[in-house]
């Protein structure tokens, strides 16, 4: 009993050591060796590019709903003009960059570790090391830059796709006068919510490089090992994500 | 020349290298025989440092390997060229851009030169106009010879083959195993082929090193491997299901 404990323990300390460093080494390699341009595109062309589809969708829709819920809870006091600013300060501050880094979460973080993954059991990361060239290099650091500049920059699309959203429901449909819905929102949202935004996107890029890359770069045996750390990955990414953004709105708001 | 070192492994519980001493001579055919699951991929990846013995050395050229600094182990690693057993090329790379990839990346080559040394690299594994092929639409034959290519591409002085022929027919196992000698022969490496191919694998290699129980258990010229009277060494080779192999599962 206190053998098993002890080595569930030790195994623990070591992953979350093994953990650390990779982040570490990542960004280190960063500044160090940050890998081709051609890399980074690539990578900035999947991850950023790729999932502007589904962050135009989710944006839009969430704005719609921001809208309709808004509308309703804020007629309630008579302050319908508020519109605008519900739907804006929830969006930059809030759903923008956690709803942005989760479908890119789903999206690219899934594939970034089954790509990994497939190239750690095929032995290709083994064939990076036998030419003594550093698989992080070639496999990781550009991951890790394509995603912190491509989650502000979605996060930025997501909250103005997400702002006229809320303009279609609340001014379109609900009848919400449209100078209201933006003077409001012009008025209320400062430089600081949006910084925060961004400051959120681009912590949560990284995360998705980190635990995306590690996961794929640690699998286990053949296409179950594969298979296991991409869903690790997701779910890991998610939870991570929303406990960081509770710690940094505490430190941002 | 690479000497190995009262060498030990272990992968959890399971002891896999248990004391081995191995010394593989510059500029021959070295061959590592033995069952199956002994160790022998462990031993081979020992050889390049993708592995790190948890006790003993193994030293390339009288610099040792183990617990080296990631410069220092990459500064010798640049002396290997690998020929894994699943080959391992890029899936997402060309043909081409496999062979050329240590090229661009290790060389200052123009992309003229580059594409001289590929082209002539695949005419030496006997591969012409597959250039632009991606590797799953290559046979196993094929992918094998690309690899090698890759493996030889920047004229390495040791090259280790992991298990060359698993999975081929005997015609293609035949070629690979005659396109070794014939490369060894133009290019004069050192070569450390991990093998099952019994008898073939005799007429590949000039030295033989039977791997059984975590040790070297004998090690010398093909002739001597073979009229050793060993009990397992002779089980082994002559494939009976009797003897001390059999004993072990």
């Amino acid at each position: 009993m206190v053998q098993t404990l002890g080595h569930i323990t030790i195994g623990v300390v070591r992953d979350l050591g093994r953990t650390g460093w990779f982040l570490l080494y990542s960004l280190y390699m960063i500044v160090r060796r940050p890998g081709s341009f051609v890399h980074v595109l690539k990578q900035l062309r999947f991850i950023g590019t790729k999932s502007l589809f589904v962050i135009v969708l989710t944006g839009a829709f969430t704005g719609m709903v921001l809208g309709l819920q808004g509308y309703y809870t804020l007629t309630k006091f008579g302050s319908e003009g508020m519109l605008g600013t519900a739907v804006a300060l929830s969006l930059i501050r809030e759903l923008g960059p956690v709803l942005t880094a989760l479908m890119v979460t789903g999206r690219a973080g899934s594939a970034i570790t089954a790509e990994i993954g497939i190239m750690r059991i095929t032995e290709q990361i083994d064939a990076l090391e036998t030419m003594a060239l550093d698989p992080f290099k070639y496999l990781v650091t550009p991951k890790f830059i394509a995603a912190m500049i491509s989650l502000p920059l979605l996060c930025a699309i997501f909250d103005v796709i997400g702002i006229y959203g809320g303009w279609l429901v609340g001014v379109k449909l609900l009848g919400v006068n449209p100078g209201a819905y933006f003077y409001e929102m012009e008025k209320s949202v400062v430089w600081r919510d949006v910084y925060s935004g961004f400051v959120k996107s681009f912590s949560f890029g990284v995360i998705i490089a980190w635990i995306a890359c590690y996961k794929g770069y640690y699998a286990g045996h053949g296409a179950e090992g594969v298979s296991k750390a991409t869903t690790e990955s997701v779910v890991l990414t998610s939870v991570i994500i929303l406990i960081w953004d509770y710690f940094l709105t505490s430190v941002l708001l | 020349m690479i000497t190995i070192r009262n060498v030990h492994k272990s992968f959890g519980a399971q002891k896999v290298l248990d004391g081995l001493d191995l010394d593989i001579p510059d500029g021959k055919i070295t061959a590592i025989i033995g069952p199956s699951g002994e160790g022998k991929s462990v031993l081979l990846k020992h050889l390049i440092g993708l592995l790190q013995p948890d006790s003993g050395a193994v030293e390339v050229d009288g610099e040792s390997i183990v617990d080296v600094r990631r410069s220092e182990l990459n500064r010798i690693r640049d002396k290997f060229g690998m020929l894994f057993q699943n080959v391992a090329l890029f899936d997402s790379m060309t043909v081409f851009e496999n062979v050329a990839f240590p090229l661009q990346e290790k060389t200052t080559l123009s992309k003229g030169d580059i594409r001289g040394r590929v082209i002539s690299a695949l005419e030496d594994v006997g591969l012409n106009n597959i250039e632009n092929k991606f590797p799953d639409e290559l046979s196993g034959g094929m992918k094998k010879r690309v690899g090698l290519a890759r493996a030889m591409v920047l004229n390495p002085k040791i090259i280790l083959f992991d298990e060359p022929t698993t999975g081929l027919d005997p015609i293609i196992k035949r070629a690979i195993h005659q396109l070794i000698k014939d490369t060894h022969a133009k290019f004069g490496f050192t070569a450390v082929i991990v093998s099952h191919e019994i008898p073939e694998i005799f007429d590949v290699a000039q030295n033989v090193a039977m791997l059984f129980q975590g040790k070297i258990l004998q090690h010398g010229t093909p002739d001597k491997i073979i009229n050793s009277a060993e009990p397992a060494i002779r089980q082994f080779i002559s494939g009976t299901l009797d003897g001390p192999i059999q004993m072990m599962r």
